[in-house]
């Protein structure tokens, strides 16, 4: 665990994700419910999120990245692991601590088409936060906060009566970031927040996140699959895979130098509009699909579709460190990879 | 200047939206395109009055050839789709102008029982969810071997044998023992194959792809992308590829159409539209991709919102969202003109629907 807060700066990390583990019992029977195994959504995962960056989450469908996201909001009980907020383990709180903690941690949700209420209007939906946190806004001035929010976000301020159909998705993300800013928090968690939008919305809303973060000097927690532009907003970048992280570097480290051959794959498999960046380009194509959580692999859990398997693989478990290989060098390669056989590999990236 | 008065419009200007898309036909194309789509129109009623999603489309598709028709959502792109496939929602749904014609037939003249009979047979469609798509109550094989049993008159047993043989085209690992699966059995990516081998199940000349890997994994699309151009290189069938995705098409198409409010704004052979786009919101497009060396700079991004279709904005409907729009733009429609070098020269296949191409692609 030295590991993880040594190759950061000297800062503080707000946020620190130990070994985080999540298992959704699977149970047969009506009447009397044995388990009869577990989806291990997430496994042991680790990450630290410092003070005005914006961490990344990459990685497939099912391969639990909503999942961590919803433990740190604390949305579902971990099974095992701690969540610490400014040095406190948030994980196991409950009740009235868990409310005040909850206010500097915010949401940002994918879909902006069933994350808004369609009963409430605007105006109400930013507000409602204020009707459990009253402490931030006392009841006469909560309209001019709302408005306030609506202007911040780029909505005029007069729409704070209009209902959710009234708006464009585009629009609509507006005003669930506002929502999500109205307690400011020091932490946004974003689970897919473009990726229902149109491509020349997405921009805007992009560019929106951006100008909010340096503003309020927030830190995202960003997940997405789209890896241009998660390189394009995030400061790091973590890569998971079946539960587990993969690799974990700075934007250049993973996208330029990545060292294990899941996210090569993954960077090489990204469609390039640009024909010319594609020229040349080496292709890495996956065989099959992703394995069940439920029954992950013995080992490391990549080993069923990578070129590089040897027995090693499914005996022993990569743990996700600096490869011994580029320990103590000075080059970009020298971050953390879970993989026994990681080495660079030119991949033209996005 | 009334928006119907398009195709007139096209006279006047010499040469209309499919002439200029037939210049690109590749060389494996006949001299008759396979697929003609010309000047289609398509509305919807709605209790807020009557909304254009097609304003006069026009296409070519050539045997083997792979035309991508790209655009965000609402820019009629599944629309002409549904139109050509004849399964539009009608109503509220009419084709109001226009013709479609496969094989030289003008198809939307057909009676429904003719045009049932070139569904599978002679054009397919894949599309993008493929759970929704598949009968959740029938095994793969079923609905696989139905394609057989309801165009070929195959028996049970034979239809199976199909099923199976298909699936094994499409590469599904022991198709023998997973013929009797249920959809929810398969993962998404192997359900999108079940999915294009009943498409392919006829061996149709034309198969239409609305968006058919947007709902996959980055990892699997890469897969189902590869499979689906290599079979329609074996089998020289045309492809119209549905999707939003400008790094998708850069593969597999060879012609691109970009559409916006229902209308084809610029169409281009692949390689040319990425380097040189001819048309504002295409170019707009592409800057909002973000790139490497822009990294912690703004991203650009097309200001405002894609219209409403109950009502486009007079004149260019791009026009509100255009930086470089000017008085024209607002009031005249600008039709798809034949694009061309500063000399002169003709650019094969180029076309743009903006009254200022010329400074758009020569700067």
């Amino acid at each position: 665990m030295a590991e993880l807060t040594k190759n950061a700066t000297e800062r503080e990390p707000i946020l620190q994700v130990r070994n985080l583990v999540k298992h959704f019992p699977l149970t047969q029977g009506i009447l009397f419910k044995k388990q009869v195994g577990a989806v291990k959504a997430v496994d042991g995962v680790s990450f630290d999120l410092y003070q005005g960056e914006t961490l990344g989450i990459v990685g497939e469908s099912g391969c639990g990245k909503s999942t961590v996201a919803k433990l740190l909001m604390n949305l579902e009980r971990a099974t095992a692991g701690e969540v610490f907020y400014k040095g406190q383990d948030i994980s196991k709180l409950s009740g009235r601590a868990l409310k005040a903690v909850r206010r500097n941690i915010q949401m940002v949700f994918q879909d902006p088409y069933t994350s808004l209420n369609p009963r409430m209007t605007v105006g109400d939906i930013i507000g409602e936060p204020y009707e459990i946190h009253p402490e931030v806004a006392p009841k006469g001035s909560r309209r001019q906060k709302v408005q306030e929010l609506l202007d911040v976000v780029g909505l005029n301020p007069e729409y704070i009566n209009r209902y959710p159909h009234q708006f464009s998705g585009g629009q609509r993300q507006r005003i669930g970031i506002a929502r999500g800013l109205a307690l400011q928090p020091e932490i946004i968690i974003c689970d897919e927040p473009v990726s229902a939008l149109d491509v020349s919305v997405q921009a805007q809303v992009i560019n929106l996140m951006e100008k909010l973060q340096d503003e309020f000097n927030l830190s995202y927690l960003f997940i997405a699959h789209d890896l241009s532009i998660v390189r394009h907003i995030s400061d790091r970048v973590g890569v998971m895979y079946l539960g587990k992280m993969a690799e974990i570097g700075t934007d250049a480290e993973i996208y330029e130098h990545p060292t294990h051959p899941y996210t090569q794959a993954l960077l090489s498999a990204v469609p390039v509009p640009d024909p010319d960046a594609r020229e040349g380009r080496e292709r890495i194509i996956l065989t099959g699909d992703v394995p069940s959580p439920a029954n992950p692999p013995s080992g490391c859990r990549f080993r069923t579709r990578c070129w590089k398997a040897e027995e090693k693989c499914s005996v022993e478990e990569p743990l996700l460190a600096i490869p011994e290989r580029f320990k103590g060098l000075q080059t970009l390669a020298a971050h953390e990879s879970a993989c026994h056989f990681a080495e660079e590999k030119a991949i033209l990236a996005v | 200047m009334p928006r119907d008065n398009i195709s007139k419009q096209d006279e006047g200007g010499g040469v209309t939206t499919s002439e200029i898309l037939s210049v690109a036909e590749t060389g494996g194309g006949s001299a008759v395109p396979l697929l003609e789509v010309d000047n289609l129109q398509v509305e919807f009623k709605t209790r807020d009055g009557v909304a254009k999603a097609v304003n006069g489309v026009s296409y070519s598709v050539s045997a083997g050839e792979t035309l991508a028709v790209l655009g965000e959502s609402g820019s009629g792109k599944s629309v002409t789709a549904q139109a050509i496939m004849g399964i539009l929602d009608s109503p509220p749904g009419r084709v109001s102008g226009g013709e479609v014609r496969f094989h030289g037939k003008d198809i939307l003249k057909m009676s429904d029982e003719e045009r049932r009979k070139l569904r599978g047979n002679k054009m397919a469609m894949i599309f993008q969810d493929a759970l929704s798509s598949l009968n959740p109550v029938y095994s793969v094989g079923d609905q696989l071997g139905e394609m057989f049993r309801v165009h070929r008159g195959a028996s049970k047993k034979d239809a199976k044998l199909k099923a199976i043989e298909l699936m094994d085209r499409v590469k599904i690992p022991a198709a023998k023992a997973r013929v009797g699966d249920y959809p929810h059995q398969f993962s998404g990516g192997m359900r999108q194959r079940i999915m294009i081998a009943m498409a392919l199940a006829l061996e149709p000349d034309l198969i239409i792809a609305d968006e058919p890997t947007t709902a996959l994994d980055v990892t699997v699309q890469a897969q189902v992308m590869d499979l689906l151009a290599e079979l329609q290189r074996e089998m020289n069938m045309g492809l119209i590829l549905i999707t939003h995705d400008l790094g998708v098409v850069a593969d597999v198409a060879d012609k691109i159409a970009v559409m916006y409010a229902g209308r084809i704004v610029e169409t281009a052979p692949v390689h040319e539209i990425y380097k040189r786009p001819s048309h504002p919101y295409t170019r707009g497009l592409l800057d909002s991709i973000p790139r490497l060396d822009q990294k912690g700079q703004e991203l650009y991004a097309i200001k405002g919102l894609p219209p409403n279709l109950l009502r486009i904005p007079a004149g260019c409907a791009f026009s509100p969202r255009c930086p470089k729009a000017q008085d024209i733009c607002r009031t005249e429609i600008p039709v798809l003109h034949p694009v061309t070098e500063q000399d002169g020269t003709e650019l094969p296949g180029r076309g743009s629907a903006c009254h200022f191409w010329k400074e758009q692609i020569h700067g």
